[in-house]
């Protein structure tokens, strides 16, 4: 008997590189359309979103970002490997062309958006913020991506639309971690309470540095809530669906006194095992101390209205 | 056979420094990775900890192959474990604190993987303190049993390396598989020293 399994891939749907090639190139020249409003040359290179992208409203003018390679080479994808190195050569082989992203649940208009014809809609910028693990560590990254509230708009949520879950992609052929079926339940699920995700610091990010993700990093699309511990910023995403009540998200389930929803950080709120009072700063050499962690990540001002009369080291 | 005075001795001395050499290399050479302050700590760490577990093999290797003089390599590695185990701490104070006491402070009273790794550090400390022939001498039979701290400083160790993880715990289940033979077998030594004298009771 045959069994047919959800894994095999038709060889008719195997991108042929010179199409995905191509296809990478159209996408280029939309963004670049996109991006010439501003007056710039933007699209410098086949190889780059462009170097003069406007800034987010939010974009650290202060922040430095750090190195491009500590960046790609330092990353937590669960999929691939449990250590932060591997996954820069194992998801090289994950399939990001076509890409599409499905929108369901408490909207006026739901469906299937291609990638494209989602970033032909919004206006890429390039913001610069702060980005801090819940292992103690950050970095600055120059995303470049559009507020998340401008697709939900687009797609007009319904006022029963109180929560915002997010899936990642399921590909365990390219996945060696999901395919083992290890530690969390595949695929990665966050969420985000309706209006963290409306506010206008959260991000949808295609690209970085400017240029498009690389894979390791959540290509071609993931989500950034920059206030919030760095597991809540889920990459490749490929389901954004609106709730009545609060998903059920991965690192939750796997360890609900450890990793809360919300996830903000905050200093005076230690992990059951360790203590998140300070942070080591990617890129800072030895004999520099630890950065003291900021409340929400240093974005209070922006958000800090949003938790007002919550208990935060209840809701943590 | 005595091994402490031929050309393994010396060779195992400088041996054991290897490990620090390969780190220097690679700190000069800045092969640590993103994070090198991190790697330098889990790299440190491992040395501690591997070599409590090579002190803790003497004497099983000992008692199978009928070999003498070893308990000068178990006192060597000892001393090895509590050198890396410095450095290891030295690391944290100074290469990612920078000695800022207020945030160590902070630190280890809410971390409580630290609270192990302290722990195993301060008993190694004190086995290394009474190391010399002139310790053992003035504290007689009471040197034995305060240097059977050395169990409780190893599963500390542990302890202190996998309670810091978030999921991968491949490495540190392999150290409490080599402790758990290390320690089993003197479980079973006891036991069979043991059973004449209830025999006869």
């Amino acid at each position: 008997m045959i069994v047919k399994s959800q894994n095999d891939i038709p060889a008719s749907e195997i991108t042929d590189p010179l199409i995905f090639k191509q296809r990478r190139r159209i996408i280029k020249a939309m963004l670049a359309t996109t991006i010439a409003g501003v007056g710039t040359s933007a699209v410098a290179d086949d190889k780059s979103i462009g170097t003069n992208l406007p800034k987010g409203d939010f974009s650290g003018e202060l922040l430095t970002p750090s190195p491009a390679n500590l960046i790609k080479n330092y990353t937590n994808y669960y999929e691939f490997a449990f250590n932060k190195e591997d996954s820069t050569t194992l998801a090289q082989s994950l399939r990001i062309d076509p890409w599409s992203v499905e929108i369901s649940g408490e909207v006026e208009k739901p469906g299937t958006y291609a990638l494209e014809d989602v970033l032909r809609q919004q206006t890429l910028k390039e913001h610069i913020y702060r980005f801090r693990c819940v292992e103690a560590w950050s970095m600055v990254i120059p995303w470049v991506g559009f507020s998340l509230r401008d697709l939900l708009k687009s797609v007009k949520p319904l006022s029963t639309a109180r929560f915002v879950k997010f899936t990642s992609v399921y590909q365990p052929e390219a996945m060696p971690r999901q395919r083992a079926n290890a530690m969390l339940d595949w695929p990665y699920v966050e969420g985000l309470r309706i209006d963290e995700a409306m506010h206008p610091l959260t991000l949808l990010a295609v690209g970085m540095y400017g240029d498009f993700l690389p894979k390791q990093n959540g290509a071609p699309l993931r989500l950034v809530v920059p206030w919030k511990y760095g597991f809540k910023s889920i990459k490749a995403i490929v389901k954004i669906e609106l709730l009545k009540t609060p998903p059920t998200t991965s690192w939750n389930k796997f360890s609900p006194g450890e990793y809360g929803f919300y996830a903000n950080v905050n200093p005076s709120v230690a992990h059951p095992r360790w203590s998140q009072y300070s942070e080591r700063q990617l890129g800072s050499g030895f004999f520099t101390p630890r950065r003291r962690t900021e409340l929400f990540n240093g974005y209070g001002e922006q958000v800090a209205s949003l938790y007002t009369d919550m208990d935060l080291r209840h809701f943590y | 056979m005595n091994f402490r005075f031929n050309w393994i001795w010396p060779f195992t001395i400088a041996g054991c420094l290897i490990p620090l050499l390969w780190l220097v290399f690679d700190i000069a050479y800045d092969n640590l990775g993103s994070n090198p302050i991190q790697a330098l700590h889990i790299r440190l760490g491992d040395w501690a900890l591997r070599f409590l577990c090579i002190t803790l093999a003497v004497t099983p290797i000992q008692t199978f192959t009928k070999w003498r003089g070893m308990s000068d390599y178990r006192q060597l590695f000892g001393l090895y474990a509590f050198f890396y185990a410095s450095l290891h701490v030295l690391g944290y104070l100074l290469a990612d604190h920078y000695l800022e006491w207020q945030v160590i402070g902070i630190d280890i009273i809410e971390s409580s993987y630290i609270w192990f790794g302290v722990l195993a550090y301060f008993i190694v400390f004190l086995l290394a303190m009474t190391t010399s022939k002139w310790a053992k001498k003035r504290l007689g039979k009471s040197w034995k049993k305060l240097h059977r701290f050395i169990y409780i400083a190893v599963c500390a160790a542990i302890i202190h390396y996998f309670w810091q993880l978030k999921g991968n715990l491949a490495e540190p289940l392999f150290y409490l598989l080599v402790i758990f033979f290390l320690l089993g077998f003197r479980a079973l030594t006891w036991l069979k020293n043991r059973q004449p004298n209830e025999n006869t009771g």
